[in-house]
Formats: structure tokens, sequence, C-alpha cells
């Protein structure tokens, strides 16, 4: 039975699971922190504790795409519009009620030694288990020279990690924004500044969209909108990079708390597959409540079960090796796409993804007769459809017409079952990507029989030869 | 031609309400986002016109409505029309790629409906040509979809066209003869009238059927597109058919949709097992009959209605008597018909009648619904048009006859098919005549 207990985590940090609320709305009250442990999340970021902000109506905005909702999710709330007093006082009712759960204090205050000793404090006092240093916050607050604006200078986010290591007796956790053009360079500051750990990512600066009949983007305050921190499944792919250009550095890498589109406990487990210690999830809880995290939990015990990992740290970083630069690809390496025509149901997207997407070799040629070689010998996507266009078709209204439309061996007619021309196939996967019908078109290798080499190694082997030929000639 | 021809009867609406509810907006979009976008699409293909039906899909999707409708009236200026009638099941539905995924097709009429009703509501016009840019006249006889394709695809590229129909409102079967549930006949006359302001001519309740007519037609006109349609009804062929209380599948379908019969009460018995027959049927049923038969000679197996048309007059609660065939009509004292009729059964492949099978029904009206007869007595008329088997052989690319000055599409060619293959039929024939027109001048 897999143990996804999280112990000692930056430190000293532990919860039932990895699953931790991130700063944000869900993480308001202490009567809502209390719901969603109940609900079974292991940790919460306290929604970001300073001197009390007046919030806008109107906060958020979502990207839709092709029906789902909320595809990415973009908020210009500010930090806790409540005092610090009553967020301090429900962090104590909560850890009194919830001891073995985790409890971050996320703190903001201006940029002074003092102040930052004194939120610290207080934060520790009421029970905190460790401190988020919100050095992301996109919007509004790095108007006033906190957050991002913080976050964005390494030598500024240095210097407050100092301070309030100066005076934390827990663990103290960086929260990075991903506004800039390496997230390393202040993630190194960090670790400088003493910090014990990361999170990351915050949100990234957007704007959603326009109301086309308003002219006005969303979220609309007034008539006027600001630039926003987007945040949901959209943003994952680009928190991931970041958190393994994190992980991957020696200079940065500290126990990370991920963060970024985490919905499901499969995001989860990439994360921690490339490092992250615990993970973090604000807008599918914002989407669909604290009840999601019963599936994350059973479904990360699931997997780690079938692959027989028994704590969250057989399988942490696993996949961080995996990941190198470019030129360490062996150029050799063949796939090319295979089209399973019991599978295919006939959409012919594969086939014009490849001609106007890719590299014309996807071809509707298995009646004609089947032509391999380059794009002139074949007939054009349009050609294709004008040929369709142009035919007669009649309702089949007798039994017996009706009757003659049945199929042949395969349930799509064989005119409709594309064929790869595997000489010209450069194995781009764009076909399976596009093909709504799992494991119809897979990318199978090809063996050629040459030695595995990577752009590395032949430019290296190529100076090495013209240095040889130099002297030689010399 | 306007609506107001037609009385607005809300019992016709309740009795014949509509079978499919349209879709809500937001339920169009969630459709429309579900449909793949199949490369040259297999529903395009199917659908005898080729209506770019990932195209207006997707446009939907974006919420571009009008371009949804244009990019439909484009291929199918009776789009509107088409959506309700036609059998999808065994057109572009039923060509739908899903249904290999054990997925549900895309409920393309309610999508095509969607957009066109939109356009529609929005009063927008097709954009029209009255400043005719070619010096072109055609004539089309008939006022069916095969005519109104015809002559608004001759409209839209410059041409003059004039529609002649004999009945009272034009639409042929779209505004007579499609079940009320499925196309109401204001739903027709409404997209004639766009087809008008097109700037089709209508000449409305003018009958040819002389040979005097028709060359006064050819003198008037450069070509003639012949959209007749289909003859009336057969007959049983049967004694007692002339009796009061008989009534033919078309007369009871075109009654009912123009007010002129609004009740039906006790027993009808419905002969044939056509998509026809199921109208007429269900129409008994909706109508008031407490019990509706459909006889047919054949079994169930046999019948050539669409199986959901089938499955339709089901729920309606319409009986069915397989292998039965009329023998003859009586009337009772009490005014009543006698339906007697004879149990059948298959010999090798003929039909015989099963000896002391004889049995008669008790009911109130016969409908013979045995499919329509060719026309006759007009194509008799028309010099060099060939007639084969009641068809006019027509070149199935073109339409054009044995007379090259008369081209024709429609039932009177395919013998019998579809709104949506009427459609089809009369667009090429008008592409072919600009087309002859360009040749002949060239």
């Amino acid at each position: 039975m897999p143990d996804i207990r999280i112990r000692k985590f930056a430190g000293s940090i532990d919860s039932p699971n990895p699953f931790w609320l991130a700063s944000a709305p869900p993480t308001n009250t202490g009567e809502m922190i209390m719901r969603a442990f109940d609900a079974g999340w292991g940790g919460a970021v306290w929604k970001t504790i300073g001197e009390p902000v007046t919030n806008v109506s109107s906060r958020y905005s979502a990207t839709d795409w092709n029906g789902q909702r909320m595809m990415g999710f973009n908020n210009i709330e500010l930090i806790s519009d409540r005092s610090i007093e009553i967020n301090l006082k429900e962090m104590a009712e909560v850890k009194r009620r919830y001891p073995q759960h985790a409890v971050i204090a996320s703190l903001m205050v201006a940029s002074n030694r003092e102040t930052w000793h004194e939120i610290v404090s207080r934060a520790e006092d009421a029970g905190a288990d460790g401190l988020e240093l919100n050095f992301g916050c996109p919007h509004g607050m790095s108007e006033r020279g906190m957050g991002s604006a913080v976050g964005q200078v390494p030598e500024y986010a240095q210097m407050i990690t100092e301070w309030v290591k100066e005076k934390a007796r827990t663990p103290v956790l960086v929260k990075l924004t991903p506004n800039i053009s390496d997230i390393r360079t202040v993630a190194r500051a960090a670790k400088r500044g003493g910090a014990d750990g990361l999170s990351a990512i915050n949100t990234v600066n957007s704007i959603t969209g326009i109301d086309l009949d308003t002219l006005t983007p969303r979220p609309n305050v007034d008539g006027k909108s600001s630039h926003g921190g987007y945040c949901g499944p959209a943003v994952k792919p680009i928190a991931l990079n970041m958190v393994q250009q994190i992980m991957s550095d020696p200079e940065a890498a500290l126990p990370l708390s991920g963060i970024g589109g985490i919905g499901s406990w499969r995001d989860a487990v990439e994360f921690i597959l490339l490092g992250c210690g615990t993970v973090q999830v604000c807008t599918a809880a914002m989407h669909y409540g604290y009840r999601i995290v019963e599936d994350m939990a059973e479904g990360l015990d699931n997997w780690m079960r079938s692959k027989g990992f028994a704590t969250i740290e057989d399988f942490r970083g696993l996949s961080l090796n995996r990941v190198t630069e470019w030129k360490h690809l062996n150029l050799n390496y063949k796939i090319v796409a295979r089209i399973d025509e019991q599978k295919c149901i006939g959409c012919d997207l594969c086939h014009i993804a490849c001609w106007d997407g890719a590299h014309q070799c996807i071809h509707l040629d298995r009646v004609s007769g089947p032509v391999n070689g380059h794009v002139e010998l074949h007939a054009t996507p349009a050609a294709k459809e004008a040929e369709s266009r142009a035919s007669i078709a009649e309702t089949p209204v007798s039994r017996k017409e009706r009757e003659a439309l049945a199929q042949g061996p395969y349930s799509t007619p064989l005119a409709r079952i594309p064929r790869v021309d595997e000489t010209e196939c450069v194995g781009c996967n764009l076909c399976s990507l596009v093909c709504p019908v799992d494991q119809c078109i897979t990318m199978v290798q090809v063996d050629e029989g040459i030695k595995a080499e990577t752009w590395d190694e032949r430019t290296k082997a190529k100076s090495c030869a013209s240095t040889t030929i130099l002297s030689q000639g010399l | 031609m306007s609506t107001a021809l037609l009385p607005d009867d809300p019992q016709l609406r309740e009795r014949f309400s509509e079978l499919k509810p349209p879709l809500a907006p937001q339920a169009a979009v969630i459709e429309a986002d579900r449909c793949l976008n199949c490369f040259d699409a297999p529903c395009t293909a199917a659908c005898p016109t080729h209506i770019d039906v990932p195209g207006f899909i997707k446009r939907i999707a974006s919420g571009n409505l009008r371009g949804s409708a244009l990019r439909i009236l484009d291929a199918n200026i009776l789009g509107s029309s088409c959506a309700r009638a036609c059998p999808v099941d065994v057109l572009c539905e039923g060509a739908c790629v899903l249904h290999r995924q054990n997925r549900k097709p895309i409920q393309i009429a309610l999508l095509q409906r969607h957009a066109m009703d939109a356009f529609h509501a929005s009063g927008e016009q097709l954009p029209s040509s009255t400043s005719a840019t070619r010096n072109l006249r055609v004539a089309c006889i008939g006022g069916g979809p095969a005519s109104l394709a015809c002559a608004a695809e001759l409209c839209r590229q410059g041409a003059q066209a004039t529609i002649v129909e004999r009945r009272p409102l034009p639409g042929g079967l779209n505004t007579y003869g499609v079940a009320e549930y499925k196309l109401r006949a204001a739903d027709s006359l409404r997209e004639v009238e766009m087809i008008r302001r097109l700037g089709v001519d209508f000449r409305i309740g003018v009958s040819i059927e002389s040979a005097t007519a028709l060359e006064a037609l050819e003198a008037e006109f450069d070509y003639l597109f012949l959209g007749l349609g289909l003859g009336a009804m057969q007959r049983l062929g049967i004694p007692g058919e002339d009796s009061d209380g008989v009534m033919n599948a078309l007369e009871l379908i075109a009654a009912y949709k123009v007010g002129h019969i609004r009740e039906m009460h006790g027993t009808v018995v419905v002969v044939g097992a056509g998509n026809t027959a199921i109208d007429a049927a269900n129409a008994a049923r909706r109508l008031g009959a407490e019990t509706v038969y459909l006889l047919y000679r054949r079994g169930e197996n046999d019948m050539s209605a669409f199986d959901f048309e089938y499955e339709h007059a089901k729920q309606q609660g319409v009986q069915f008597l397989w292998r039965r065939q009329p023998l003859a009509i009586r009337s009772d004292e009490r005014g009543r018909l006698l339906l007697d009729t004879v149990q059948m059964q298959q010999v090798d492949k003929t039909l015989l009648p099963i000896h002391d099978s004889q049995f008669t029904l008790d009911c109130d009206v016969v409908v013979p619904a045995i499919g329509q007869s060719p026309l006759a007595q007009l194509i008799q008329e028309l010099r060099g048009v060939e007639v084969r088997d009641g068809r006019i052989v027509a070149d199935r690319a073109s339409g054009q006859t044995g007379n090259p000055r008369y081209f024709a599409g429609g039932d009177c060619v395919n013998g019998g098919r579809e709104v949506v293959d009427a459609v089809a039929g009369g667009k090429r024939a008008a592409l072919a005549i600009l087309k002859t027109a360009e040749g002949s001048r060239a």
C-alpha cells in the first residue's frame, strides 16, 4: 500500500498528502481551509496576508476553448482584504483543530526589514508550519513595489529572503513569478538568501480576451480592464518547463512546491516526476470545488501501486534526467506513422494535417493505387475535395439502395483510410496528435541500423576531423 | 405567396407540434464543437447538394451565424426545408464518421436549421439580382423544390427565371406534401418568399396542359426547365374506390396542411407502406382518428419506409396489418366503409392470396398510399423529350433532355426521391443551362 504522506518538506513541513491548496480565493478564510482539509487536502497556503487591500468588482475572466470552460483562468484580485489580526486568529484556530495538516502563511508586506520581521513573527506565533513569500503577484501589488516587482529583481528577492530568514524559525518558501526571462535567476537569488524551498509558478501576465460588443477586455471594471494573472490548464506546460529548469540547476534547486494548471493526479505526478515535493492547486478547485482532491489522492495511490512505488520520494525527479539539451538528442532515431485500418474512422484529419501542416506524406490513394514519392506525384487535398463535390449523390430511397451502401472489409471505406508514405514520413507525430481515435495512428520505430549520434557528437567529430586535416596540411 | 394565405390554426399547430424542437443557441454551439471537421467530409459527399457541412457547423461554433447560413444557401437554396424534411439518417448524419467510434453522429439537421432559422429571424435577404446581367430567360414549369432551386440559381447568376405553378400556393410538396410536424407549410412559403426576393418571377395558378400553352412558353423563353414532379397518386384498382370516404394520402396531407381537414374520427385504414403512407397514418392519428391501420400486402421487412419513420408510426399508435391485400370497398347502410381484404403469402417470389382468408375491416376512411403515378398528360406534348417508364429521360449531370431547349429535374426525372434530390437536380440543370447558353452564344 503506497504511502503518499509528505515528511519534512523543506526541512520540517509534514502533510497527509502532497496536495495543497495554493494561496488564492479557496484559502481565503479559516472556515474554508477547514472544509478543504475535511475534503481531503493535505495542506493550504493561506491567501496572502499583508496590509488589507480594497479589491475591485469583477475580478476574474477565462479562456474557453472548443466548448470547454476555463481552459485558462485570469484574475486581477489582490492579496487578502481581511485584517492581519483576523487572518492570524483564524490560522491559530485551524492549526489547533488540524495539527496534522500543513498550514503555510503566504506573506507580502512593504519592503523594509522591520515590517518583514514583524509579520514573520506574528505568522509563526499563530502556528504557521511554514512561510511562503509572495514575490510573484503580477498585478496591482507590483505597482506598489511588492509581489512580482520584488520577484523580477534577484537582488531584492535575495535581500528580503535574508531579512525573513533572520527571524524565521519555520521553513521559508519563495514563490516565483514566471514573468521574467529566466526564472532561475530569482530562484538562485532565493537560494543565496537562504530560502528553504520554492513555489513555482505564480500566474502569467495576461489579457484573456476582449468583449467584441463593448470592445473592453475582460474582466471589465467599469469600462476598463487591467492585465491579470493567468493560470489553469493552459499554463501547465509553461510551469513544467520552469520547474524542470529550476530543478536541473544546482544553484537554484531547492525543495519545490509545484504550481500551474494542476487539476488531476496525472498533472501532479508530472510535477513530482520533475522534482516537486508537493503540488499546489487553485483553478481546478475554484472550478469544481474542494471535492476534486478525492480523485487526486486515489489516482495517485493507484498509479503508485501499479508502478510499484511505495513513497513519493521513490519517483520524485525520475523524469528530470530525461530532459536534455537538443544537441544531445539522437539524430538517427527514426519513427514513422502507422495507421490501424481497423480503428480508422475516416475523418482524414491526418491527411489534411500532413499536407498543410507537415510533410505531405499521408495520401488518400488506397483505391487509386499507392504512389510513393514526392509531393508533385499526388493529388492535392483541393483536387480531392473538388472531385467529391463534383460527384452526383442521391438519397438511397429503396431498401435495396440502402443495402448497397454496406461496407467492405473495414468499417470505413478503403478510399477514406489514409496511407502513410513511410519513405517520406519524418516522424513528426502531427498525424497521431490530430487523430481523434486512441491508438489508431501509432508512431513506430524503424531500425535503420545506424548508430546513435547526437548533434553535439556530430559537430565535435567534424571539428576533430577538420583539426586533423588542418594539422596534416600543416 | 404570403403566409397570409394560410389560416393560422392553433389546433393544427398543437396537434402537429414539431417532431424535433430546435436547438437552443448554446446547445447548438456545444453540438457544433463536437464536429471533428473531417477533411472532404463524408456528410458533405453524402448530401445530394453537397452542402459544406463542417464549414457551416464550424461557423456556428465560432458565432458566425450569418456566414453559416450563407454557406448552406450557396449549396442548397432550400437549406431551411431540407434541414427539416431530409431523411438525414440515410444521408449526412448516416455518413458521420462518429458512428464508427460508437458515438452519436453530429445533429447536422438541427444545426442546419439553427443557422437557417437565425438567418430568417434576422430579416436578412440574400443579395437580390434584379438587374439581370445575362440576356437569358428561362421558364421553370412546376413550383416545387426542383424548379425553385433551378430558378434561384439562374437568378443568382444573373439570368431571368419564371416559375409557372398550377396550384394556388407555390412550393410543391414542400408546401403541400411534407408532414406538418416536420415542415410547416408556412416555413415552406417563407423560403419561397426569399427566392421571390432574389428576383424570381412567379406565375401562380397557371396550368400548362396544352401544346399551345407550351408553344407560348417556348416563344417567350430561351429554355424550359421541367420540374413537374410526379402525377396523381396511384389508384388501388378495386371496386368502390370512388366512394365517399376514400381519399389518397397526398390529398389528405395537403387538405390538413392548408386547413381543409381539421379533424378525423373513427377508424382510418391506410393502404401502402412507404414514407407517404406513414405520414398519412400519423396525420390521421394526430387529427383524432381513434384507430389507424396501415395495411400492406407484403411483410415488415419489405416496407420501403425509412426505419425511423416506421418507429415513429409505432410510437404514434399506428397498427400494422402485414400481408393483407385490399379487394373491394363497400359502404354499409349507415354510410360506414367496409374494406374487404385477403391475407397474402409469398410463394417463391410471387405473392398469392391465401384461400378462405378474407376479412372485412369496418372503417370510416380509406387512404390509398401506394405511390404516385408517373406524369402522363403534359409529357406527351413535349416534342423531342423522351419519356421512359413514366420518367423524363435526362442527362444525369446536366438534366438536359432529348430536346436541347428542355431541361428537367426532380421527381419527374428520378421517379420520386427527396426534396434534397430535387434541389440538387434543379441546381445542376441551372448550371447546365447557363453553360449551354454561353456555348450557343459563343
